[in-house]
């Protein structure tokens, strides 16, 4: 039985906490305001008491997978373990209960940690000038995009179009044509990285950047970086970090000494915070120093034994962000930093690398690599010899939900045929890695012994396989939908 | 595990980098410290801010100091929802896409809408993403922008617009609310939509209705930045024809955190489903049968349409967007009007009283406002900031901010928080220290005026 909405579930006079009676003299709603302004009736939201309130949202939330519960093992995304103290300092009142437009006199404790965690964080990625104003890490490359055309710009030089490797992230192509730029494919070589020869055929004088992912998305590192930033710059366009996959090279490799001019950080994925069910995010974006005036304003600034925010700023793009960014996932970005510390920050890529070879090793006999050779925090397999059995990477995704276990990113890379990609994480234990690894190679054995089973997946899960198309066909998308059409189910 | 991988050593794993990459020796950071040491730390940074609990709040200007319900903090704190990726396996996380779809629901409740998506990432990037819409919709080219709706909102929407998509202009404020005349003025056959927020950033009610028709007689869209918390006893945009409704969810149920993570909801008609922005929760059936949900549309997203998408968004602000919904359920249709009625007793009381403050006037007289207003001071607002700090009350927001010739308007903000004694606490501060403004001749001619 499918839980109830909470429409469903009203009941008329029920309610939540109440306020206090009110302590001034009431006028009435009538007196405050015109009446043509005043709507008619209450909003149509759900009558329900504290109790029921609570057990409705805790018997949802015990139907999703999440990182506190097992593996996690999405490509790309970075599904490690929250440390729970970076929610505890999130929440003190003095960093959670403070306005954006108090005065700065009043705020330098939330000056100080933003300050910080750039210190860090510049350190990290070997490079000077930084913003934590996006919200995410596709803000990032929108914002990175807009300095790009702005620095052209200023040099009267307009371009037009973004380069993008055809391994790379929906959202660069798509930010690249948010940003009015053409986006421009050019295909991977067989060692799966950027190919040199159609890099440079592609770069022009009509090329604003290239954005490339490094590790790139099938998990390897793309050792020619030096060369395709030497190429890039050339032509007078700029190269891009997608930081998605830093969780690699954080306290290993910088990715300033590489050559980027932009590289961009995700808080909820290399640096801990909660990925929240789809967010929030927390958006870092580092740049080389010449860039630094584009940054969006306002800037950090020491003056003095204070912190200000400096809106001076004549070169800037603008503003991303209502006020300065997610400020509640910096707070738990330093925490974690602070908690690991030069060498744990280190340590945090050698084991998520470590791991990821580790489980690549196990697997490889059972699912087909997409390349051979040591991988980076990541890899990507390809249900290629499970294909001819009827089975496919989806239905291997959807048989490890049985296991109790999250499924790798599927079909991404769009460059590998029947993609398993798969980032472990350095917060697995070798035994979490072994029961994933186990769970994997049944079921590639379930695939030539009773590929049926596999195909029907998942059997175990709150819902089983659900109708995507329907949903998409018959659009029900509020309670008023499901109330037109008696049910919807 | 090495020699399961075959490796002799993990730097070995490490040879494709090669060494003019790498961090040379250890990151020049600090050494790891412990949860205790680290909560010592916090604890001073957080101690040396002015908050909530120490300070009365009157700030808003879009972040507001409301009740947030403890069964709310209780929830989204979670591991189930707060550690939870992207629902892209369905199965597996009907928790989230169930919780989104009812926050759809409510937010449509709210706005008179009929689609909300399943957030973005504040009120600001809310107003530029509907620009967006608006533009692809019409395939007009300019969007007016009402100098009410907050500043900072339409620096956002200029940076978007850098991009080069579409234009800006602006319509400016008349006795505080957006002038009808200057809009129809400016209203071209190439303006694809009107912006314009409810209440405005001045406080104000704008009349809807009339900004709605207006547009829509020149064949653009009327996009809303509508307040959440006051539309549950405002007229809805959507009842008066508005064609998008965004807003910042904050007030339901989100701490300020110093300006975020903040939510902001998108709100349209079913029309206009297919140029949507970002996530969408949708019912379907599974193979049994059974009621379930499953984000839809996708492919008007960036992982599928990549170039083609109708917007860059990914990542989105799911957690608060469940604390919006957590907050309405926990209200209620009833606990919403009570702290809507509450706010607006409590501003009028307070600005009413500071009014009667000889020097002190409300800037846009009888103009109705709800929970926000601009107060004119005899002297500088931000000297009588520092007054009222000492009292333990963040007065307000000085508009100074973002008009350097505004430094007498100081933006002030009652919520149902707010006490009857701090408002007094906040009326005999102002008369003190207008008191000793009043003494300057030059002052008290500018405020008999």
């Amino acid at each position: 039985m499918a839980e109830l909405t909470l429409k469903e579930r009203s009941v008329k006079g029920h309610r939540g906490p109440r306020l206090l009676p009110l302590d001034v003299p009431a006028e009435g709603l009538e007196k405050l305001l015109p009446r043509e302004r005043l709507r008619t009736e209450l909003p149509g939201l759900p009558e329900i008491s504290e109790p029921a309130a609570v057990r409705h949202f805790v018997n949802l939330s015990v139907l999703n997978h999440h990182i506190d519960k097992a593996i996690y093992p999405l490509g790309s995304c970075t599904m490690k373990y929250n440390p729970k103290l970076n929610d505890e300092m999130a929440q003190l009142p003095g960093l959670a209960a403070i306005h954006p437009f108090q005065p700065e006199e009043l705020s330098q404790g939330a000056l100080a940690v933003i300050a910080e965690l750039h210190e860090w964080l510049k350190a990290i990625m070997g490079m000077p000038a930084i913003t934590t104003q996006p919200a995410a890490g596709a803000q990032c490359e929108l914002t990175a995009l807009l300095m790009t055309r702005a620095w052209h710009a200023e040099r009267g030089d307009a371009r037009e179009e973004v380069i993008v490797p055809d391994s790379a992230h929906g959202t660069n192509p798509s930010t690249a044509n948010q940003v009015g730029y053409r986006a421009v494919t050019i295909p991977s070589g067989p060692d799966g990285c950027v190919d040199l020869a159609a890099l440079k055929t592609a770069v022009s004088g009509k090329t604003a950047a290239l954005m490339l992912t490094n590790p790139n998305t099938l998990g390897i590192f793309e050792r020619q970086v030096g060369e395709i930033a030497r190429i890039v710059h050339e032509a007078g366009a700029l190269l891009y970090l997608d930081g998605a996959n830093l969780n690699a090279l954080v306290g290993l490799a910088s990715p300033g000494a590489m050559g980027f001019d932009f590289a961009h950080i995700n808080l909820h994925k290399t640096f801990s915070t909660p990925h929240g069910g789809g967010g929030p995010g927390g958006g870092v974006l580092c740049a080389r120093a010449e860039l630094e005036p584009y940054l969006p304003a306002p800037v950090l600034e020491h003056s003095g034994d204070r912190w200000r925010w400096s809106y001076d700023r004549p070169r800037s793009i603008g503003r991303v962000h209502s006020y300065y960014g997610n400020f509640g996932m910096l707070v738990r970005a330093l925490c974690y930093v602070k908690t690991l510390g030069a060498s744990g920050l280190a340590e945090v890529s050698r084991e998520a690398v470590l791991n990821a070879n580790y489980l690549k090793a196990r697997l490889r006999e059972a699912y087909a690599p997409s390349h051979e050779g040591y991988c980076m925090h990541e890899f990507v397999l390809s249900a290629s010899r499970q294909k001819p059995r009827g089975v496919r990477a989806l239905d291997i995704a959807k048989r490890i939900l049985d296991f109790g276990m999250h499924a790798p990113t599927t079909y991404f890379p769009l460059i590998v045929d029947e993609a398993l990609m798969i980032e472990p994480t350095e917060t697995e234990t070798k035994a979490g890695l072994d029961a994933f690894a186990e769970a994997l190679l049944t079921i590639d054995r379930e695939s030539k012994e009773d590929p049926e089973r596999v195909k029907r997946a998942p059997t175990e899960t709150p819902v089983r396989r659900l109708d995507e198309a329907r949903a998409a066909r018959n659009l029900t998308l509020t309670w008023r939908d499901l109330e037109a059409e008696g049910d919807g189910g | 595990m090495l020699e399961r991988i075959g490796a002799r050593s993990v730097d070995e794993l490490w040879g494709a980098i090669p060494p003019e990459f790498r961090v040379q020796g250890s990151l020049p950071v600090d050494a790891p410290l412990a949860e205790y040491e680290i909560a010592r730390r916090f604890a001073a940074w957080a101690e040396s801010n002015a908050d909530a609990q120490h300070y009365a709040c009157f700030l808003g200007a879009g972040v507001y100091d409301h009740f947030i319900p403890a069964a709310l903090r209780a929830l989204t704190s979670r591991s189930e929802y707060a550690t939870a990726y992207t629902p892209y396996q369905p199965e597996v996380a009907q928790g989230t896409l169930q919780t989104i779809f009812e926050y759809q629901s409510m937010i449509c409740e709210l706005t008179g809408m009929e689609v909300a998506n399943a957030s973005m990432y504040d009120g600001a990037t809310a107003c530029a993403e509907a620009a967006h819409l608006a533009r692809g919709a019409t395939g007009r080219k300019i969007v007016l922008v009402s100098q009410g709706v907050h500043p900072h909102y339409r620096e956002v929407v200029r940076t978007y617009a850098a991009a080069g998509s579409f234009e800006v202009g602006e319509i400016p404020l008349e006795r505080g609310a957006t002038s009808i005349p200057a809009l129809e003025r400016a209203l071209a056959p190439e303006v694809a939509a009107v912006l314009w927020a409810q209440p405005n950033f001045e406080g104000i009610v704008e009349d809807g209705a009339a900004l709605t028709k207006a547009a829509h007689a020149a064949g653009a869209y009327s996009v809303a930045s509508a307040d959440p918390v006051t539309l549950a006893v405002l007229k809805p945009p959507g009842h008066e024809g508005a064609d998008i409704v965004v807003g910042e969810g904050q007030p339901l149920g989100v701490p300020m955190g110093y300006g975020g993570p903040l939510v902001g909801f998108f709100s349209i008609r079913k029309s206009d489903v297919r140029r949507l922005p970002g996530r969408l929760a949708g019912v379907t059936v599974d193979l049994e049968g059974r009621r379930g949900y499953v984000l839809t549309l996708q492919t008007r997203e960036q992982h599928i349409r990549r170039e083609r998408a109708t917007s860059n968004i990914c990542t989105n602000q799911g957690l608060m967007a469940l604390a919006n919904a957590i907050h309405m359920a926990l209200l209620g249709a009833q606990g919403m009007r009570d702290v809507a009625v509450q706010s607006a007793e409590k501003a009028h009381y307070l600005a009413r009283r500071a009014a009667q403050v000889p020097g002190v006037s409300l800037l846009h007289g009888d103009a109705p406002y709800v929970r926000e207003f601009v107060l004119r001071l005899p002297g500088p607002a931000s000297d009588f900031l520092r007054a009222a700090e000492k009292r333990r009350i963040l007065a307000g927001v000085p508009l100074e901010r973002f008009d350097r010739a505004r430094s007498r308007d100081l933006l002030v903000a009652a919520t149902e928080k707010r006490t009857r004694e701090e408002m007094d606490r906040y009326v005999d501060t102002l008369a003190e220290w207008a008191k000793r403004h009043a003494t300057k001749p030059v002052e008290e001619a500018a405020w008999r005026s």
